[in-house]
């Protein structure tokens, strides 16, 4: 077994509104910054240990489709990488 | 008949729920959710409130929760089930109806009396009503708009499973009138079978003479048909 550390990016499905987003990005341009457009997205670090970085990614996939992603509005990715 | 309410940690209209159903002669219990579902229940309410404090999603850990597998078990057996607010947000969550409800288009909490357009008013929970008849009931969400992919809601209100849409008084579905961007001003669904069925404004706020209106105690009443 190998230790790993499997990253999930879970963002909102393009087209689907993002109020909070926006609502951040208003108040950056307040601020006096320029910029087109913002997206956020919630980020789950799980360190787990594996037989292989596929294996990792398997069970971060199953995860995600579980809980930490709504797949009605959200799409998720996952890296992998050998925890250090 | 007995209404099982179910308590997760965080649930707040739990006890408006009963107090609500006894209102209409229902019998009414809280069932904390780690006890599980008594066998004896005819009837389900997830009630409002802010289970798990909303982490990671609104109603996300009270669906996944032992609980809510019995209550799909018992909601494919026939029990009706009904979600407000809260309870709505986990029906979703737990695929007992279709779609989401998410931060609302203002991206504030919202608590204010809106009113609603009776879509479909051959379900148990809207037989009180007429088709079309517009109603008042109170919400208060910060996570209220419906979500869900166009062509899916198209499906839903193909198979009249909208049970209401946010409108003016006068029932007029307008944007203006829509309190929180949901797609189609949609507040309430049924899922696949119509005794199940979810939605973000509170019947059990409006049951009570003692409180005002009481336009939501029809939605109670479903658990009779």
């Amino acid at each position: 077994m190998t230790a790993f550390t499997a990253t999930v990016t879970v963002r909102l499905k393009r087209g689907v509104l993002d109020p909070e987003a926006e609502t951040t990005q208003r108040s950056l341009e307040r601020l006096g910054f320029d910029l087109n457009d913002l997206r956020s997205a919630d980020v789950f670090e799980l360190d787990l240990d594996a037989d292989s970085a596929d294996d990792a990614a398997e069970r971060a996939e199953e995860m995600a489709e579980r809980l930490l992603a709504n797949p009605t509005i959200h799409d998720y990715d996952i890296e992998v990488a050998q925890a250090e | 008949m007995t209404i099982a309410v179910i308590q997760f940690g965080g649930s707040n209209c739990d006890r408006d729920a009963v107090q609500a159903l006894e209102s209409l002669d229902f019998d009414a219990e809280l069932v904390w959710h780690e006890d599980g579902l008594p066998a004896d229940v005819d009837g389900v309410v997830l009630p409002g409130g802010f289970s798990y404090g909303d982490y990671l999603r609104a109603g996300a850990m009270a669906a996944r929760s032992p609980i809510m597998a019995e209550i799909r078990e018992a909601a494919s057996e026939g029990t009706p089930v009904l979600g407000i607010c809260n309870g709505a947000q986990i029906g979703c969550e737990s695929s007992l109806t279709p779609g989401a409800f998410t931060t609302n288009e203002s991206a504030r909490f919202q608590c204010e009396h809106v009113h609603l357009r009776v879509e479909n008013a051959d379900t148990p929970w809207t037989s009180q009503y007429e088709d079309g008849e517009v109603v008042e009931l109170p919400i208060a969400h910060g996570e209220g708009r419906y979500e869900i992919t166009d062509e899916r809601l198209d499906e839903l209100e193909a198979e009249d499973r909208i049970l209401f849409k946010y409108c003016d008084e006068d029932g007029t579905v307008t944007p203006e009138a829509n309190p929180n961007g949901s797609k189609h001003s949609v507040a309430g669904v049924t899922g696949e079978a119509e005794h199940v069925a979810v939605m973000m404004p509170h019947p059990e706020r409006a049951t009570l003479s003692d409180l005002g209106r009481t336009d939501g105690r029809g939605v109670l009443t479903g658990f009779a048909d």
